[in-house]
């Protein structure tokens, strides 16, 4: 190594490089590098594997039993809105920037002059498209198979999925940059507080993103088609204000980040 | 001139203080953290690369506070001792990306270089999760040196490294040092903070030991008394006659491990006086060891000196 050059010697000041870094919603480097760390761990494979699941369910009822609302109805807002929406919310959510702080390499982030508020938006644009992508599309084309937009079914189910999906990666994400058991809070709440409580208590409804969204299901699709436990500006208002709110507890507490020695 | 200044810094998790008031100022050259395990290194490092807020004193950079300003991060780079990357990059994609992520006009013309300077070509196309322990430190290397800081703060870099790629990084962090940057990088072992660093700061328990060249810390580290175990055909003459001389301070025969515990304050003199005092009086010496070589009784010398 001795004989190679150093790098040219000039550790001054570069003109035209200082002054704070501009606000920015979104940084295309962040952005690569997460979906990247998304789609190569292993847990990524639930991401392909729910809706897999989903489509396959769909073909088969389908088949079977011919075209039917209630059991349409019945599959996309038992499974697909109630269980497969926050899963993939979690994993995409939490993925998106947990592992990042469990080991340590979030520091190859933040020694940058980057604001930490465009780390946290750009990592929340790629969970809400991950969880778009895998959720909210397939909840639309299992609707078309199931009843083929029959009382605008596949297209409510579809709209409730995308809106609970911006939802979900925002209080997934901050799950994420709070806690290290993030998968492990966000599971708890997907299926115990969504899937099981929020279907069987009827005051938990009035708190869950999944009757947000159908609120906003119910308005889409034929009248009485669908119901919700919320009437919609109340479940627009709480959808708005849990994802900006969790946006902004989660910049705030990335700026405070403290990155763990291992002494 | 690029200078980190820690003021009054106190750091304290809990109960437990990891950094106890310590003042200390890092110039352009190659400093070296020195202390043993536990000393709050890594917490005081942390705290320079704005990671971790001080509980109390401030931590600047030519005046600018670090913590909570992500601008500091142009003229600073850091290699943490932790292992992990983004494993499942290419060692290039991974050096692109933190060019990128400074924002330099031409990411990948710096990428190259700074794993050039790193002499990692070979392997940039690899993924990093295939990397050795010495290549993975490399590459770190080529990561903060991207943007060309003017300040490089490193963790334990050495760790598990093989003794080619010591020296390798070792050259490589002189050079640096040469060209003006402010290098400041910790270690547990002293012999690697000798050949290394120019300016040696020493933490024990939290708390600022010693500062300065590395020659006087050495000397303060050799001038200390030095404790030696013998064992010879006549501890009781040997005794008698290495007492005579002012480079013993103390004696002690144990008559249990049939031993003589030497207390030496003049190192130097004392090595010189014991074989000839044997050799005058016909005593022969079966075991002449030092008993408290251990780092931490010359830590511990430092802090009470």
């Amino acid at each position: 190594m001795s004989a190679t050059p150093a790098t040219a010697p000039a550790p001054a000041t570069q003109p035209g490089r200082s002054g704070p870094a501009p606000f920015s919603l979104y940084h295309p480097t962040v952005a690569r590098l997460t979906y990247r760390a998304l789609l190569s761990r292993r847990r990524a494979l639930f991401l392909f594997a729910l809706p897999a699941l989903l489509l396959v369910m769909a073909t088969a009822v389908r088949a079977l039993g011919g075209a039917d609302d209630g059991t349409a109805k019945t599959l996309l807002s038992g499974f697909a809105l109630a269980t497969m929406v926050p899963l993939t919310g979690v994993i995409a959510g939490t993925g998106a920037i947990g592992p990042e702080i469990d080991d340590g390499s979030i520091v190859y982030l933040l020694s940058k002059p980057v604001r930490r508020s465009t780390v946290i938006f750009t990592k929340l644009w790629v969970a809400m498209g991950v969880t778009m992508l895998f959720s909210a599309i397939p909840t639309f084309f299992s609707g078309l198979i199931l009843d083929g937009n029959s009382q605008h079914l596949a297209v409510s189910f579809g709209v409730a999925a995308v809106v609970a999906s911006v939802a979900y990666s925002a209080i997934f994400l901050l799950l994420g940059v709070v806690t290290r058991h993030a998968v492990i809070a966000g599971l708890v709440y997907a299926l115990v507080w969504e899937a099981l409580i929020g279907s069987l208590v009827p005051g938990a409804g009035d708190l869950s993103v999944q009757q947000w969204a159908l609120a906003l299901a119910a308005k889409v699709a034929d009248p009485g088609a669908v119901t919700s436990q919320v009437g919609l500006p109340a479940g627009l208002i709480l959808l708005v204000a849990v994802t900006v709110g969790a946006t902004w507890f989660a910049v705030s507490r990335l700026r405070s980040l403290t990155v763990a020695s291992d002494e | 001139m690029t200078t980190l200044t820690l003021d009054n810094v106190s750091r304290w998790f809990g109960n437990v203080v990891a950094v106890n008031d310590v003042s200390l100022t890092v110039g352009p050259g190659v400093t070296g953290l020195l202390g043993p395990n536990g000393a709050g290194k890594s917490t005081l490092i942390n705290m320079m690369g704005g990671f971790l807020a001080p509980s109390t004193g401030t931590v600047t950079l030519d005046g600018a506070v670090i913590w909570r300003n992500e601008q500091v991060y142009r003229h600073i780079g850091v290699v943490p001792e932790r292992e992990a990357m983004y494993d499942f990059l290419t060692g290039y994609d991974f050096v692109l990306a933190n060019a990128e992520l400074h924002g330099l006009p031409h990411p990948a013309a710096a990428a190259r270089a700074a794993l050039s300077t790193v002499e990692m070509e070979y392997a940039a196309g690899r993924r990093i999760e295939t990397y050795s322990k010495g290549m993975r430190q490399r590459v770190k290397m080529a990561s903060a040196l991207v943007h060309e800081p003017a300040v490089l703060l490193l963790d334990e870099p050495f760790n598990g490294m093989d003794p080619r790629q010591r020296l390798q990084l070792m050259e490589l962090l002189r050079r640096m040092g040469a060209d003006g940057r402010t290098v400041l990088f910790s270690s547990h072992i002293l012999e690697e903070v000798e050949q290394l660093a120019h300016h040696i700061e020493v933490i024990v328990a939290g708390r600022h030991a010693a500062s300065g060249d590395f020659r006087e810390i050495r000397r303060l580290m050799t001038d200390r008394p030095h404790r030696y175990l013998v064992r010879s055909s006549d501890d009781r003459a040997l005794a008698s006659a290495l007492i005579a001389d002012p480079s013993t301070a103390g004696l002690e025969l144990d008559l249990g491990e049939r031993a003589l515990l030497v207390q030496a304050v003049d190192f130097a003199r004392f090595t010189q006086l014991l074989p000839r005092v044997a050799r005058e009086n016909g005593i022969r010496l079966y075991e002449v060891s030092p008993s408290d070589e251990s780092l931490e009784s010359v830590f511990s010398y430092l802090v009470a000196a």
